[in-house]
């Protein structure tokens, strides 16, 4: 055996395929551990072991496997599982998406080495997140409020500006009535260097940068690389919410590339496919990026994810959206043919779901009249646009009075709730006024949705 | 008999050791230096392979696998109720303590508090001739709970002693039983492996409804005591609510509540939630007779599996004290994923869409375990576990193969639909798709305990919905004026069917529980609208004037009225549909 046993190095690669690497002839390797590659090259490049069996182990090379050969390919196995340094520190740097610092600074001296898998977190630990978080965009705010704890993903297609969306979040999101701002996580996973830019850009002029951390995997960077870059950005989000008592925003985009680099590692692993040739613990998969959200009874700081995600051909039920949705409290989604309306932001509140918001609104937190206007505002919407259908069939004169009344708030429903500026920060209060305003064009009596009390309080005479 | 054998493979939550023979298939053994739990799902000459419920990694071939000689089991006994277990009975409670707010590996702790002490009370006495279930002794568990101590299933004899009335911990021995085999202790603590259904006499027909407060579900789709629905749903379709909804409000005496592969924050808020709601017939917090199983999304995919079975195996040992249980699994398509995953990790043949094979018996024999039934002991008493499991079918298909096995198994079916949750009708049961085969044999109860016109009103209001939908169609095409005056009466009264009486607010203190007798109130209150207003058409009157009467507000805000203002006030508006009508 070609093996020092001491410094567990072997050079008995048997297999190179795809972005996997077979060793043989190894000892007392664990699953999950990271190995260290040196191409014969003298490159040095990571790995992790995904299967073992007897004196047999499966590597996924992180850095791609171009180059490495089954003649002379050092491998060393660490012993550890993947871990990642966090500090204090990292905030206002950016790194690549392993963990390293790519912006020419220092590097970062860790005050906690932590395993980047984490562990679920206990369900009887959590806080229930019920922090009403202002992002000052009216279709979130007042329709699809996002409070702090929460994953609440944009779902996007091709072409639709969910950056602009995203990079608007993280500038205008605050808490009302509290000072604390929020350090914002922003991971990449295969974006390209335009799209990066301007993110960096965006939070540059804005001056946001200090406190944004940056994970940085790029198109051309390895696609297996990106397995690791939403761990990486997580653990140190818990790192900072749960030490250090932080309320962290993590930005996470885009999650279709991940889901490509686990298909891809599946398919060289020969594993049996699920639904279109994703693999069946997908599921699974995801589930540990997105539980890690959360806020923990008794401690400061909360994780508030939103992850972007570009729904291949704008297909809501493709697995990577579907099984997001399922695991995620609600989506926003992004609608093609409201952008092409010219409306920015083209969120489509029809399909578009908080499913925290009802613990975050009311009285104390946003207004009593919260929920009621967010309904109706909903119901009126629904009703207008499925009058269009029939306006394009029976043309407009056909209709009731009280059905063009609905025709005539859903048209204005778009031009003044929806759209906004990209700098536009709405407060609730102007977001709820706004949905007021719109509701007069309605009968009075259609408003079924709001309690007497608050239409007699708020109803604009 | 203690085997010790050695770890070969490790793929994700599978595991293979050789060493093994002579252990047993669904055995618990403890896998490697960090001891996590796993049982073994294959046996092959010596090697065995192990699911294992905790995380794999950092695990190496060449560590040890020790069996502990039984199979998966849950503890039953005091200290069950008001818990919340992971998916193999470990209190997170307890694992908090331990382990702080994360869940760290190989934690092993007792599933019920072993030094507790309860207050026993001894009902048999000595001498008596007992059988399996027969009651030994109670303990007031919590405020809403009596649990009956029970002779375990397969002992039979003569008590030889029994404890006084005082406090014992759960295994302190409380009885002693003379059978043919000796002397057998009885504790109040009993194991029972989750993978075997728990023996009653009987099995009965279900013709009792289960009242959930719900009028979508109660008026239009009933379930029956000891039956089985399924909620399929899109997400977003508000699946998750109609299942806590009905955990809150459902008549049932205990409600296990299965969270399996959902949303932490989801477990989070039933946790919060629950100890504050009181129960609206005994005025107890509901958390006094809940237990909830938490196997989150990213809780380790095999307990994910075992949780239904650990949940149905509480609900039973409910039942045989005389209970009726309501089980809910939310979801059940996580666990068939489950499943899944770990049949692609051993490398079986897979079925449809990658599911194993044995995928639909599977499900069959879970829902099988639903039922209302007569239980063992010569004092036989009638009580049910009913099982209600939400489907999350991909990508909102209903022809995928968790949706449509679970289907010829449930005997209701709530269709939830997303489009109708994007109009905010809540709660989403689409009222043409949706089904159930129990009314039949409930009919007699309502018809005894709210409403004698109960079946009639309930099949007209469902041709008016259907006829509703065809019209739909013409009106798509022409527009609702060209309809004749008596079917835009129809469309009047199917609006007020949809809007007044299926859609329910959950979040409203008044609305979010409707009683069988107001369900039935406002039924008849707005078909005797259609009556009414039916009679003034063809008088010939106006339709336009109809459609803006004021009773339409009256019967909108019906479903407001707290249920001891309600006699009064339905019998007021049904007067005003009369006389409004007839001014016409």
């Amino acid at each position: 055996m070609n093996a020092d046993i001491k410094t567990r190095e072997y050079t008995t690669v048997s297999e190179v395929s795809g972005p996997l690497m077979v060793v043989e002839g190894v000892e007392g390797v664990a699953y999950n551990e990271i190995v260290e590659i040196e191409a014969p090259t003298g490159e040095h490049r990571r790995g992790q072991v995904l299967e073992v069996k007897d004196d047999v182990a499966v590597v996924q090379v992180f850095e791609g496997t171009t180059d490495l050969n089954t003649l002379n390919t050092k491998v060393r196995f660490t012993g550890e599982t993947a871990k990642i340094g966090v500090s204090k520190d990292m905030m206002g740097r950016i790194f690549d998406g392993t963990g390293k610092p790519i912006d020419g600074g220092p590097e970062i001296i860790p005050e906690k080495e932590l395993d980047i898998n984490g562990n679920p977190m206990n369900p009887a630990s959590r806080e229930f997140p019920a922090e009403f978080i202002q992002t000052g965009i009216s279709t979130i705010d007042g329709m699809n409020t996002l409070v702090r704890g929460q994953k609440l993903p944009i779902f996007s297609g091709s072409g639709l500006p969910h950056n602009d969306l995203a990079a608007q979040i993280a500038r205008q999101a605050k808490v009302v009535g509290s000072d604390d701002d929020f350090a914002v996580i922003f991971a990449a996973m295969g974006i390209t260097h335009e799209e990066a830019n301007f993110f960096m850009r965006d939070f540059e002029r804005t001056g946001a940068l200090e406190k944004v951390t940056v994970f940085m995997n790029l198109a051309d960077d390895p696609a297996i690389e990106r397995i690791l870059t939403p761990k990486m950005a997580l653990t140190t989000a818990e790192y900072m919410a749960f030490e250090l008592g932080m309320h962290v925003l993590v930005i996470l985009t885009d999650l279709s590339n991940y889901c490509e680099a686990l298909r891809e590692i599946s398919a060289a692993r020969d594993e049996v496919p699920g639904r279109r040739g994703y693999p069946g613990y997908m599921y699974t998969d995801l589930a540990g990026i997105y539980e890690r959200a959360g806020r923990i009874a008794g401690k400061e700081g909360s994780i508030t994810q939103m992850p972007i995600l570009v729904m291949p051909q704008d297909d809501i039920t493709h697995p990577i959206p579907d099984l997001t949705g399922y695991i995620t409290e609600g989506q926003i989604v992004l609608s093609r043919d409201i952008h092409r309306k010219g409306i920015y932001p083209p969120v489509d509140v029809l399909p578009s779901l908080s499913r925290l918001m009802s613990g975050g609104i009311g009285d104390d937190k946003t207004r009593d009249d919260h929920s009621g206007v967010s309904d109706q505002l909903y119901s009126a919407y629904a009703e207008g646009r499925n009058l269009r259908d029939l306006v394009a069939v029976v043309g407009e004169d056909a209709l009731t009075e009280r059905d063009q009344s609905f025709l005539a708030f859903a048209q204005a429903f778009e031009d003044e709730f929806i759209t906004q500026a990209k700098d536009e920060d709405r407060s609730i209060v102007e977001t709820l006024d706004l949905g007021w305003k719109l509701l007069t064009i309605l009968p009075k009596t259609e408003l079924k949705r709001v309690k007497d009390e608050f239409i007699e309080k708020y109803y604009p005479e | 008999m203690i085997n010790e054998g050695n770890i070969i493979k490790i793929a994700g939550p599978v595991i293979v050791a050789d060493g093994m023979r002579g252990t047993q298939m669904y055995e618990v053994v403890r896998v490697g230096e960090a001891k996590l739990i796993g049982e073994i799902i294959e046996l092959e000459g010596d090697t065995a392979t192990i699911q294992v419920y905790e995380e794999t990694a950092g695990v190496k071939p060449g560590e040890k696998v020790e069996s502990t000689g039984g199979p998966l089991s849950v503890e039953l006994g005091p200290g069950v109720m008001g818990s919340i277990f992971d998916g193999i009975q470990r209190p997170l409670e307890v694992i908090k303590g331990i382990s702080g707010d994360y869940i760290a590996r190989g934690i092993d702790v007792d599933s019920i508090d072993k030094e507790k002490k309860w207050t026993f009370e001894p009902i048999a006495k000595v001498g008596d001739k007992v059988v399996g279930g027969d009651v030994l002794g109670q303990v007031q568990e919590t405020s809403a709970v009596l649990q009956k101590i029970m002779v375990p299933p397969m002992i039979e004899g003569t008590i030889k002693s029994i404890a006084a009335k005082a406090e014992y911990t759960v295994l302190e021995t409380i009885a002693e039983i003379e059978t043919d085999e000796g002397i057998k202790e009885v504790q109040m603590l009993q194991k029972w492996p989750v993978r075997k259904g728990r023996p009653y006499k009987e099995k009965l027909d279900p013709d009792i409804p289960l009242i959930t407060g719900q009028r979508a579900q109660d008026t239009f789709f009933c379930l029956a005591k000891g039956g089985a629905a399924a909620i399929p749903g899109p997400f977003g379709s508000g699946k998750t609510v109609t299942q806590q909804q009905l955990a809150k409000w459902a008549d049932a005496d205990i409600v296990v509540y299965i969270g399996c592969g959902e949303r932490g924050n989801e477990m989070t808020e039933v946790l919060t939630e629950f100890p504050f709601l009181t129960d609206p017939k005994t005025g107890n917090p509901i958390m006094d007779r809940t237990v909830l199983i938490a196997n989150t999304s990213n809780m380790p995919v095999a307990a994910r599996e075992a949780c239904v079975y650990t949940g149905i195996t509480i609900a039973e040992y409910f039942r045989d004290q005389g209970y009726d249980v309501a089980l809910m699994a939310d979801s059940t398509s996580r666990w068939a994923e489950a499943m899944r995953e770990i049949s692609g990790r051993l490398e079986e043949m897979p079925g449809e869409e990658g599911y194993p094979a044995y995928l639909a018996s599977r499900l069959a024999q879970f829902y099988e375990r639903a039922g209302r039934v007569i239980t063992l002991g010569q004092d036989p008493k009638e009580s049910s576990v009913t099982v209600v499991g939400a489907v999350s079918p991909p990508g909102g298909d209903l022809s995928e193969p968790v949706t449509q096995n679970t289907l010829r198994i449930c005997k209701v079916f709530w269709a939830l639909d997303a489009s109708l949750a994007d109009k905010r009708h809540f709660p989403s049961i689409n009222w043409l798709q949706s089904y159930s085969l129990y009314v039949e044999s409930i009919t007699n109860w309502w018809q005894e305990n709210a409403s004698e016109e109960w079946r009639a009103n309930r099949d007209q209001a469902m041709v008016l919905l259907q006829k509703e939908s065809e019209l739909e169609e013409i009106v798509q095409l022409v527009g609702p004026d060209a309809l004749p005056d008596s079917e835009q009466v129809v469309l009047e009264t199917t609006r007020m069917l949809r809007e007044d009486f299926l859609q329910q607010n959950a979040y409203d203190d008044v609305d979010t529980y409707c009683s069988p007798a107001k369900q039935a109130g406002m039924l008849a209150t707005i078909l005797k609208f259609h009556e009414a207003a039916s009679a003034a058409v063809e008088r010939g009157a106006d339709v336009k004037e109809i459609a803006a009467l004021t009773v339409k507000e009256d019967i909108a805000r019906m479903k407001y009225v707290p249920e001891d203002e309600f006699e009064a006030r339905v019998k007021e508006i049904q007067e005003k549909v009369v006389t409004q009508c007839a001014e016409v």
